[in-house]
């Protein structure tokens, strides 16, 4: 039924209809959910098959670290796989004015769906809530807007929680060690998800009464920053257990440095979970042993969810009728053991 | 040349107020360069000191000498090459880019082939021809070197991004890696360390003891004089842009040895930090006076600072903070020991 072209204005046109129209179209059809009267159990769900189609509008930050050209990459490749979305892809930048003035344009151009990754959310809340007064419904990943009305659905990844399982998990791999020492090399301070995952971190630190944390700096997220942070730390601590990194772009470096220093006294957990990070962990030769994850794959969960709002149907495997109104992904903690499952997802 | 780096700190004062008299008379110009020098050498020994009393085991130990070295290295390579841009009367902004874009552009796939070599060689060249276009631009297109370099700092970031596609390049060529090693010290110095003290001496004994560094302050001085007087200037700017360049790229390869890799946000604010360090040394942001061993004592600062605090586990905002009013006390202090001086 709405095997639609994709381009062409009146296949989408008629396309908007046949899903509007509903039961009058799919019923002839057997694989599509027979949805005159439904049941809880028979929403109207997204599907890999073809429907209406779908212009989404992405609009992101400058990619100039790993973790956020693995966030553009999954949404393009993820767009490319469904026939019926066209992927309007705007220019990142940092500059705030700039990210505005790009979604703003995205709003004229009258994209159906907007997927909106902020350089700062709080900056970006009222070009959110222009878009959804123009009727433009958004998908707000991962830095949040400051308020609701900006947005749809939320989707995004849990910085307390990172800090929340590294910290257990250095707590599981210290017990019954009596003193132990944990050092925190932490992302850009001036942002609040680096204070998010050192509070999650702390709080995690305080079920192990065993265990002290001796020193904190932070680092830029980038690896010449980890690389000379790190080293510092190493030379204020003679001795410590664990340490946790809050980035594996500037893990890089903080690697680099450890082994210059020719430390190996202590274990190390990393964070977001790059490639790199995890080939280190599977190979298991250096301090690096476990890595927090914060998925870049939700992008392309951005996207479903943006094609699935703009299609007007829910989610796969749930009740509801519409997608949730917000997303939080799990901060899966990436050892040896498991990092064969995760590998596939590791950004470069 | 086994400690070239302390070594240029102790014996610079006396021989380079000679050059420094050039310019005015030999007496004057002689205590105006001791007294610069002698106030930033007293900023050091109170840090020093600081450090001594505040981290007694950890900052004394030669690993942490070595460290604070080693994380001067990469900057004062860079400050050096600014110091005769703004001994000119120029300034570079584009020395933080120039960084990044050299140091990704050697180590992309391709030129990691070649090993060792093709990346010192990609790093030199990348710098020297970003260097080349800054020169074209300022000498013979007449542009001012703030525009110039400000339009470089954005393209060669750009292209650097663009290269990378955001990912860092991780440097797997083993004999570049050694380098930074820990055992690859040499009579106990890092190699980085020697490398940084050899373009300092270099730099020291081109800008005080050649024709090109009279030429370079004479430019500073006053164009029009240094033109009159039969000095070509704008080929003297070409080489000076030039030089800079070539100093970023050295540093961009020597950025890859520290941290095995190149990244699109290498060298981030090295601009900053490399006219700061230039300036509190006591080079003139006007031009016509410039001091290659202010210039590396203003970077120890920094590097010896940024050490204490991490040492005592300050937090970034302090440590920010502290710098600042660390600019502001050195130069101050500058000042109220040159007074009377105009």
């Amino acid at each position: 039924m709405a095997r639609t072209p994709a381009t062409s204005r009146r296949a989408l046109l008629f396309g908007t209809a046949a899903v509007s129209a509903g039961a009058l179209l799919t019923a002839c059809t057997s694989n599509e959910p027979k949805n005159q009267e439904p049941a809880a159990d028979s929403a109207p769900v997204a599907d890999d098959k073809p429907g209406k189609a779908v212009t989404i509008g992405f609009a992101g930050p400058q990619a100039d670290h790993g973790w956020l050209n693995a966030i553009n990459d999954n949404a393009k490749s993820r767009a490319k796989k469904y026939s019926d979305v066209t992927l309007e892809i705007t220019e990142g930048s940092n500059d705030t004015a700039q990210q505005i003035g790009q979604i703003q344009t995205l709003i004229n151009k009258k994209v159906d769906v907007l997927v909106i990754l902020p350089a700062d959310g709080k900056a970006l809340t009222q070009v959110g809530l222009q878009a959804m007064r123009a009727g433009i419904p958004v998908v707000n990943l991962d830095r949040v807007f400051a308020s609701p009305q900006a947005y749809r659905c939320w989707i995004g990844g849990d910085n307390y929680g990172m800090g929340l399982n590294a910290g257990h998990y250095i707590g599981e791999q210290l017990k019954g060690k009596k003193n132990a020492k944990v050092v925190e090399l932490a992302g850009l301070d001036n942002l609040e998800l680096t204070q998010q995952r050192t509070k999650g971190f702390d709080d995690a630190l305080k079920n192990y009464p065993n265990i002290r944390k001796v020193a904190r700096q932070a680092a830029d997220f980038t690896v010449e920053s980890g690389q000379a942070k790190m080293a510092q730390l190493l030379q204020a601590q003679s001795s410590f257990d664990a340490l946790w990194n809050h980035d594996d772009d500037q893990g890089v470096g903080a690697l680099r440095a450890i082994d210059q220093a020719g430390r190996d006294d202590f274990l190390m957990v990393g964070g977001a979970g790059a490639k790199s990070a995890m080939d280190a962990i599977k190979a298991g030769n250096s301090v690096l042993k476990a890595t927090v994850l914060y998925p870049p794959t939700m992008a392309a969960s951005a996207i479903d969810l943006a094609r699935a709002l703009g299609q007007g149907k829910g989610v796969g495997g749930l009740a509801e009728f519409e997608i949730p109104s917000s997303l939080t992904l799990y901060s899966a903690v990436v050892t040896k053991d498991n990092v064969d499952q995760y590998l596939p997802t590791g950004f470069i | 040349m086994t400690q070239p780096a302390t070594a240029a700190q102790n014996e610079a004062p006396t021989p380079a107020a000679k050059s420094a008299g050039e310019q005015e008379s030999s007496r004057r110009a002689g205590l105006r360069w001791d007294v610069r020098t002698l106030s930033l050498l007293a900023v050091l020994a109170v840090l020093v000191a600081v450090g001594g009393i505040t981290a007694p085991n950890e900052f004394l130990a030669t690993s942490n000498l070595q460290l604070i070295l080693t994380q001067a290295s990469v900057i004062g390579v860079v400050t050096v090459g600014m110091t005769f841009v703004i001994t000119s009367g120029g300034i570079d902004l584009s020395v933080g880019a120039i960084v990044a874009l050299a140091s990704v552009w050697a180590t992309t796939v391709a030129t990691q082939e070649f090993g060792f070599a093709g990346i010192a060689f990609t790093a030199v060249i990348v710098g020297v021809g970003c260097g080349l276009v800054n020169g074209l631009l300022i000498a013979y297109g007449r542009m001012v070197p703030f525009i110039a370099t400000l339009a470089m700092l954005a393209s060669a970031r750009g292209l650097a991004l663009q290269i990378t596609d955001g990912s860092t390049q991780i440097v797997s060529v083993a004999s570049v890696l050694d380098l930074g090693a820990r055992d690859a010290y040499i009579l106990g110095i890092p190699p980085l360390v020697l490398i940084f003290a050899a373009v300092t001496v270099v730099g020291w004994l081109v800008l005080n003891r050649t024709t090109f560094g009279r030429r370079t302050v004479a430019v500073g001085g006053n164009a029009e004089a240094a033109r009159l007087a039969g000095i070509d200037v704008r080929r003297q700017r070409l080489y000076l842009y030039l030089l800079s360049g070539l100093c970023c790229g050295i540093a961009a390869f020597m950025l890859i040895v520290l941290a095995g890799s190149g990244q699109n946000t290498n060298g981030n604010l090295y601009e900053l930090d490399a006219i700061a360090a230039a300036i509190i040394g006591g080079t003139l942001l006007s031009g016509g006076r410039g001091t290659i061993v202010g210039s590396v004592l203003g970077v120890l600062v920094f590097t010896t600072i940024t050490n204490i605090f991490a040492l005592n586990n300050l937090e970034t905002a302090v440590q920010q903070i502290a710098k600042g009013a660390i600019i502001v006390a050195a130069v101050l202090v500058q000042r109220r020991s040159l007074h009377g001086d105009g």
